[in-house]
């Protein structure tokens, strides 16, 4: 439900990351990692960020999304898993301790940028 | 050209019939999607999308500690009864300890003329200012703590938006989270919605004067809860009869206690 303030807030990174040497340089993709517990709608996120990315130095550019599996590891016996279902118990000593490996990334990894923008067709 | 194209009237040299020599076009039109492929460039980032939020959630938590107060984010979907629990919650608290309220909600201020019957300090948040949003923010929580005099307290509840997704992904500078269940909402509600279930430390579970007059499942509920967030403190209450408050306040006598 709040996919267009991160879309805006992806926006914003992406361009505070292009070194200031690029002159004329554009976004063409942003890598985006979003985990599984994220309270994030990844569809709904590429929807808002068509939107966001309008006259931007990120017009036209492509949100590619990994989606980050839910990891954990149990703190008592350190067994590591990946959570399928909403259960957050270790499955060999039912320790309830667990310490979250991934599941809950909203990050951008890296941004794909052209120096050059499209052909003018002559 | 591309048409509205932004970067015309800034760095871009593509303009009109201009043809620079210092680079290159791709030959074939058809071909542009490789050429501009070879001159891509890939960029490391790696930042958290809510870094600017977390920050300023971060600086939030500082002000509060400074100012020695114990900051509760209470959740829950909408009509868990937030409101009447914070309520009957103040009326038990205030005589002890100095208590404000930040209560959020997209849109009328209805909750807070209810909370300012009980005597505290109230803020109300309307999110329609800030596009609606589903949940409160760092920045919002900032401005509105701004407005109360944080010397004066010892205790300050920031009843959130009501949603059970949303509010969880935004840190907002609070020492606790709670959540609020009912038992007229599905026992399953747990693990739809883990997350929040996962990030709050205590839940209360509300309204039990209704469960002879309903299916809900109750020790369903709380293994759901175990199952999402194993040990989670369950405090079952109806806010209505005030039912079951004691270990409740208690609790949270506790950790107000703890930080002041």
């Amino acid at each position: 439900m709040h996919e267009m303030g991160i879309a805006l807030q992806i926006v914003e990174i992406a361009t505070a990351s292009l070194p200031v040497d690029l002159g004329g340089a554009r976004v063409t993709q942003v890598n985006l990692k979003i985990g599984k517990l994220a309270a994030v709608v990844p569809e709904s996120l590429r929807f808002c960020f068509d939107v966001a990315v309008k006259d931007t130095l990120l017009a036209g550019a492509k949100l590619a999304i990994e989606v980050m599996p839910v990891v954990a590891r149990c703190k008592d016996c350190s067994a590591q898993w990946t959570i399928d279902q909403p259960v957050f118990i270790c499955k060999i000593c039912q320790s309830g301790s667990l310490e979250i490996l991934s599941g809950r990334e909203l990050d951008i990894e890296s941004i794909e940028v052209v120096e050059e923008v499209k052909n003018d067709s002559g | 050209m591309i048409p509205g194209d932004p970067f015309k009237s800034k760095r871009y040299y593509h303009h009109k019939d201009f043809h620079h020599p210092h680079h290159s076009h791709p030959k074939n039109p058809a071909t542009d999607v490789s050429t501009q492929k070879s001159g891509t460039r890939q960029i490391k980032v790696v930042r958290r999308v809510l870094d600017i939020n977390d920050k300023m959630a971060a600086e939030n938590r500082k002000l509060f500690a400074q100012k020695g107060l114990f900051v509760l984010n209470l959740m829950s979907s909408p009509g868990s009864g937030k409101t009447t629990t914070l309520e009957k919650t103040l009326a038990r608290i205030m005589p002890e300890i100095k208590s404000a309220v930040i209560v959020g909600d997209i849109c009328t201020t209805h909750d807070a003329d209810r909370l300012a019957e009980t005597g505290a300090p109230v803020v109300q948040i309307n999110t329609d200012e800030f596009g609606g949003d589903c949940h409160l923010v760092a920045h919002v929580i900032e401005k509105a703590a701004a407005s109360l005099d944080l010397d004066d307290i010892d205790f300050l509840v920031i009843e959130n938006v009501g949603n059970l997704v949303c509010p969880a992904e935004f840190d907002i500078g609070e020492d606790s989270r709670v959540v609020v269940l009912s038992v007229t909402e599905g026992e399953d509600k747990p693990v739809k919605y883990p997350l929040m279930f996962r990030e709050c430390e205590v839940a209360l579970l509300n309204k039990i004067d209704l469960l002879p007059y309903l299916d809900f499942d109750k020790e369903k509920a709380v293994a759901y809860i175990h199952q999402v967030h194993p040990q989670m403190p369950v405090f079952e209450i109806s806010s209505k009869t005030e039912e079951g408050f004691e270990p409740w306040i208690e609790w949270l006598k506790n950790k107000i206690r703890e930080k002041v």
